[in-house]
């Protein structure tokens, strides 16, 4: 192998490891926003699951667990708590309550992202100004569940097999995401109350349960993100500096992926990659802090690119951040 | 009509509730606000009453602390006043955090480079005039790929954000750190610093002036009435003969210099320096504020005090009770909840199962 | 047996606020029959079918379905019950295909495309349906989504069924298709309700004709047994002439000249194609076609708000002794060219837009606002300074309420909160306070009591007699054909015909509404 293909192979590596979070984010605010939720509150979402699922395995460990797959299971658990109870906030007051969404979605940023780093601050304090998992753990976080024979086949080794559990999780959930929106009956009942709550509601879907459900589930889905950010990139440690901004990044992708959980895929390892381009790829012209914004200058070419173009297929569900009563007349 | 089959609760849009009404139920959304935060004090170990006498000690006990709650307020008011037209508009603009820095970053330039070649009143103009400018311009952008083609405004704004805090960020370890290594940007010149008025940096009165000059030029002025007119239906503006890519460019311009001009308000009164967390979240917030104001500037001042209130008091919590100060955004949060849902019951009217006769309100 | 109703209605009352929609409402519904529910907009007739789908509850009463007492608090309580309701404006899923929203809320097996797609043939074969299960709603025209959302009722083992002013949007052929079926189901046993304003309808299709007026319940009659005029008096409260004034202009002088105009849509797609006429001060000219068909484009384009691709507007000013106030300009016999004129330009030389849309307070009024600042809509720049002078506007605005005997809590208070009528007068007095040259206005009286469409037929006569050219969009082709001195037909963004009122027939309307080819034969005739 030589030296080329191996700074590409280190490139690619990167680039998973920074959009896994991200791939859970997105399919999260996809899931909210095919039911017409636009929730502006993935931020917040994703700090309150990074410092749910860290305390979840930190207190694990610390209450003389030992078995690694609980581990991840518990901090799996307790990050999709954590960010369902914000979406079930930001539920109740834009669909029972029918707040304006961005408003809330806003409100539920400032209040997530203070709670996450309120839990993670605490957890610091009362443990003696240090919160931290083993070493064993933290492999168990970061390494490839496969067998070392698999990981150490030239190349696609490292490639297909060389990540941490939740990229694997991430495929199969966007794949079971694809095929629940589009060959599901749940799924079309989903999507149209999305297009249009009113036609859903008069063919008796539920509209009120699917929008609860799809926000909630998709809050929870997205605040894994931030729990793997701070479980395998973060090494397992609380830092809010570096998680911060993610949650934004994963409400552009899900313009960028077009709202389709299948392109979330490519579309996260895309972003993983932008945002480490830096350190992978040094160009001695462009300072390293403004390769850093390159995800976000991407996502406005985007955003610029898909309005100039005009599909019907392509564009965001039709009542995206309206709220919907039926006696409105 | 059968009773046990009816459903629990439903709902009824009303009409107009009368004032007095209208003000019980935001009070009461206030109780219920202080209720959960008492919950997380009492689950935190701290007695909530004694809590929340050490946030209003904190934030208003003292002048120093009344100074310091009005230099919280002055930002978040101002920015406040800022989205008002955009969201009268019905222009989503969440890039005010972004217009913030920008304004920064245009006044600091003149800060870093100009203070000893200009006189002092004359530079902070200067520094005013170019955070108005930067802000604007930074606002501009996004607006003007919405005039001419539709191109989704909150997301680009949103965007634009972290890209000008990723230029500070490189501002800070590049071009114009100060020592090298530092990261940090020097001190501003004394000359590049806003002078103080009762103790506070007179930002707060260039805010109370901004808020009337707001009220006035929404509810009198053309352009106010162009924004209005917008907001309600672009098709209906255009039909009126007016040139609505044109106007909400020209808004978008407005609304990023008044976000830019407290860019330099925070940067040469607050902060005396730059760095890429100058805005501080204040852009957020402040659409929270100017949404629950109903983008009414007066409401906005006791909304944006009232925030202060809460900031400033969890940072006495910190230094007293030993609480981390991320309990601020968790208060501000469960405030911002409870008044959002409280417009709720405004709005509708809920009918419970069995009360035919409901009041006729 | 033929005491047991399909739907029994009792007492049923529904409030919204302060407005009583529906006042203890009695009506039975059987099966084999077709029902028309008639009444003027505003009488309740929607709201009560809503109830019966689900859409609302009622606030008192009782519903017996089969004789026995039901509630149905949502649509798929309505479907259980077997009801289903084709709701005026299609409630489908554009970016799904036929079959999709065909299936959409169901369970079970039901939803395997394969059985989707068996069934909706079956149903279609059965009624003589023509649809492609894979098509997107989006792909479709009217007449398809209406056939989908039959289909749909259908599908959900539907057999009573009601349908909201199902003709609004269909030509005069597809309504006469749409008929054929609804028969062949009543003959299949099943209850047909059709909501409706339009007696001719009434009298074609329904078996028996329930009355609303302001939400109450007036009477059922056999329609055998009735006829248009008996219907308008239960439908008004009074005996009402149902002829509508023509009177001639004293002058009548070449006005607008539109020549070769071509536009494209948005998207687009071809919208006017070549189309040239005349229109004159001192008469009506009506414009007729089947929703779509340019009218819309065509009124825009005059007023400058609709890019002309190609083609000349000329605007003659009035002759000097006209009535016209305000407005003495030498005849320039030359004509002022309009195309590539601003809006705000156009406005100047007295050509007016009281374009009254779909939901009437989209483009001419801001439902937001008062009376107020909605006088000063396109006015607003003519004082100068950066300030807004509401003395004027206020000024007119109260005339107007005085004038037209508009009814509204205030001049400040949002227009969206008036009826109908009153925003109506709104749009229509402010246009005419403009002093207009050319009046256009589109579908002025569409939701109008019968009073008030009078009281705009009877400003827009003034305005003919004071010389000015009124360019009337209409739906209603009676309407125009009593009310217009010409009447201009567009079919596919075509002229079609241009006709002579006092002459013309409604077949005669009818068809250049659909055939394009006719139009010089008929503008020969005319």
């Amino acid at each position: 192998m030589d030296i080329n293909s191996n700074a590409v192979l280190l490139l690619l590596m990167a680039a998973v490891l920074n959009g896994v979070p991200l791939l859970y984010g997105t399919l999260g605010e996809i899931l909210s926003e095919k039911a017409g939720n636009l929730n502006l509150g993935v931020e917040g979402m994703m700090f309150m699951g990074g410092a749910m699922g860290l305390g979840a395995a930190f207190y694990y460990e610390a209450a003389g667990g030992t078995l690694g797959v609980a581990a991840v299971v518990l901090s799996l658990l307790f990050a999709f708590l954590g960010g369902a109870f914000g979406a079930l906030i930001y539920s109740f007051l834009t669909i029972t309550l029918r707040a304006n969404q961005n408003v809330t979605g806003l409100a539920l940023a400032i209040f997530g992202t203070g709670a996450g780093q309120f839990i993670g601050e605490y957890m610091r304090v009362t443990s003696g100004g240090y919160v931290a998992v083993s070493n064993d753990l933290k492999a168990v976080f970061l390494n490839s569940p496969f067998p070392a024979a698999l990981q150490e086949l030239p190349v696609v080794g490292p490639l297909l097999f060389g990540h941490s559990v939740f990229l694997y999780l991430g495929i199969v959930l966007a794949v079971g995401m694809h095929l629940f929106l589009h060959k599901s009956r749940a799924g079309l009942s989903l999507r149209a109350v999305g297009e249009s709550p009113a036609t859903a509601d008069a063919a008796g879907v539920n509209v009120t349960r699917y929008k609860y459900l799809a926000t909630v589930i998709g809050g929870g889905i997205s605040s894994i993100g931030g729990m793997v950010y701070i479980m395998t990139i973060a090494s397992c440690v609380w830092n809010h500096e570096a998680l911060s901004g993610e949650g934004w990044l994963a409400v552009a992708l899900v313009i960028f992926c077009l709202w389709r959980p299948l392109n979330t895929i490519w579309g996260s390892i895309l972003f993983g990659a932008l945002m480490i381009l830096y350190q992978r790829l040094h160009l001695p012209v462009i300072p390293d802090e403004l390769y850093k914004i390159l995800p976000y200058v991407v996502t406005v070419i985007v955003l610029i690119f898909t309005s100039l173009r005009n599909s019907k297929d392509k564009q965001p569900p039709h009542s995206l951040g309206l709220p919907y009563f039926r006696e409105e007349r | 009509m059968h009773e046990s089959n009816t459903p629990l609760i439903r709902l009824a849009k009303r009409d107009a509730m009368p004032k007095g009404q209208v003000w019980a139920i935001r009070g009461a959304s206030f109780l219920v606000a202080i209720v959960i935060s008492a919950l997380i004090f009492l689950v935190l170990g701290n007695n909530p009453l004694s809590a929340f006498g050490t946030m209003v000690a904190g934030s208003l006990g003292k002048p120093t602390a009344i100074r310091q709650t009005v230099k919280i307020a002055v930002p978040l008011l101002g920015t406040a006043l800022a989205i008002a037209p955009c969201f009268k508009m019905r222009f989503w603009n969440i890039g005010a955090e972004g217009q913030i820095t920008a304004g920064a970053v245009g006044a600091s330039y003149f800060a870093l480079f100009w203070a000893d070649k200009l006189p002092g009143p004359v530079l902070l103009i200067v520094m005013a005039l170019a955070g108005a400018v930067c802000g604007g311009l930074w606002a501009l952008v996004p607006a003007f790929f919405k005039a001419r083609w539709g191109t989704n405004e909150t997301l680009f704004t949103l965007m634009m954000n972290y890209i000008i805090i990723g230029v500070v960020k490189w501002l800070q370890g590049g071009p114009w750190e100060g020592r090298p290594g530092s990261q940090i940007i020097p001190q501003f010149d004394s000359a590049a610093v806003l002078p103080k008025v009762l103790g506070v940096h007179c930002g707060w009165i260039i805010v109370l002036i901004l808020t009337v000059a707001m009220f006035f030029y929404m509810k009198y002025t053309k352009q106010g009435y162009e924004i209005a007119v917008i907001g309600e239906s672009e098709n209906t503006a255009r039909y009126a003969g007016m040139n609505v890519g044109r106007i909400i460019m020209r808004t978008m311009f407005l609304s990023g210099a008044v976000a830019g001009l407290m860019g330099f308000v925070v940067a040469s009164g607050a902060d005396n320096t730059l760095h890429s967390g100058v805005a501080a979240n204040v852009g957020f917030t402040a659409i929270t504020v100017a949404w629950l104001a109903q983008l009414n500037p007066f409401a906005m001042v006791g909304i944006s005090v009232l925030l202060g209130v809460l900031d400033k008091g969890a940072d006495t919590l910190q230094t007293q009770l030993n609480v981390p100060a991320s309990i601020s955004d968790i208060i501000t949060g469960i405030f911002l909840f409870c008044m959002l849902g409280c417009e709720f019951f405004i709005n509708y009217r809920l009918i419970f199962r069995g009360s035919h006769k409901e009041v006729a309100k | 047996m033929n005491t047991v109703h399909a739907i029994e209605l009792r007492h049923i009352t529904k409030r919204f606020g302060k407005v009583v929609a529906n006042d203890s409402i009695d009506l039975t519904i059987d099966r084999g029959e077709i029902l028309s529910l008639l009444g003027e907009n505003g009488s309740g007739k929607t709201t009560l079918m809503n109830m019966l789908s689900g859409i609302y509850l009622p606030d008192e009463g009782e519903i017996l379905s089969q004789g026995k007492p039901v509630t149905i608090r949502s649509p798929k309580d309505a479907f259980t019950n077997g009801i289903g309701m084709i709701h005026q404006h299609y409630k489908l899923v554009e970016v799904f295909t036929a079959a999709e929203n065909i299936a959409l809320g169901l369970g079970g097996k039901e939803h395997e495309r394969k059985a989707v797609a068996a069934q909706v043939k079956a149903i279609s074969d059965k009624y003589g349906f023509g649809i492609d299960p894979d098509k997107k709603v989006y792909d479709m025209s009217v007449s398809e989504k209406q056939t989908v959302e039959i289909v749909k009722v259908l599908y959900r083992g539907a057999d009573i069924l009601i349908l909201d002013e199902p003709t609004a949007v269909l030509t005069p052929q597809e309504t006469e298709r749409l008929f054929t079926i609804l028969r062949s189901m009543k003959d299949d046993g099943k209850a047909i309700v059709i909501i409706t304003h339009k007696l001719h309808e009434v009298m074609a299709i329904s078996d028996k004709v329930a009355v609303l007026r302001k939400g109450k319940y007036i009477g059922t009659v056999n329609t055998a047994q009735t006829s248009p005029q008996k219907l308008t008096e239960m439908m008004v409260g009074h005996a009402v002439s149902l002829n509508i004034d023509r009177p001639q202009a004293k002058y009548r002088d070449l006005r607008l000249e539109v020549k070769g105009l071509n536009c494209r849509s948005g998207e687009g797609l071809r919208v006017l194609t070549d189309v040239s006429f005349q229109a004159f001060g001192g008469e009506i000219l009506g414009i007729a076609g089947i929703a779509g068909s340019g009218q819309k484009e065509l009124l825009e384009a005059i007023a400058g708000l609709q890019k002309a691709e190609r083609g000349h507007i000329f605007y003659y000013p009035p002759h000097p002794k006209s009535d016209i106030a305000g407005y003495h300009v030498p005849v320039d016999k030359a004509g002022e060219e309009l195309v590539g004129k601003t809006p705000a330009m156009i406005r100047k030389v007295g050509v007016s837009l009281a374009f009254v849309p779909e939901d009437r307070l989209g483009m001419g009024l801001v439902g937001g606002m008062g009376m107020v600042d909605n006088m000063m809509l396109k006015t607003y720049r003519d004082t100068p300074g950066p300030l807004v002078d509401r003395k004027a506007p206020k000024a007119l605005a109260e005339k107007l309420v005085e004038e037209l005997e508009i009814v509204t809590p205030g001049v400040n208070a949002p227009v969206r909160r008036l009826s109908g009528g009153n925003v109506q007068k709104v749009l229509v007095g402010r246009e005419i306070a403009s002093t207009p040259t050319v009046l256009m206005t589109a579908y002025p009286v569409r939701g109008l009591d019968i009073n008030s469409s009078y009281t705009i037929y009877r400003l827009l006569n003034e305005q003919k007699m004071k010389g000015v050219a009124v360019l009337l969009v209409g739906e209603d082709l009676d309407v125009l054909l009593e009310l217009c001195d010409r009447i201009l037909v567009l079919c596919g963004g075509r002229v079609s015909g241009v006709l002579d009122g006092r002459t013309a027939t409604k077949e005669e309307v009818g068809y250049c509404m659909t055939h394009v080819d006719r139009g010089e034969e008929a503008e020969a005739n005319a």
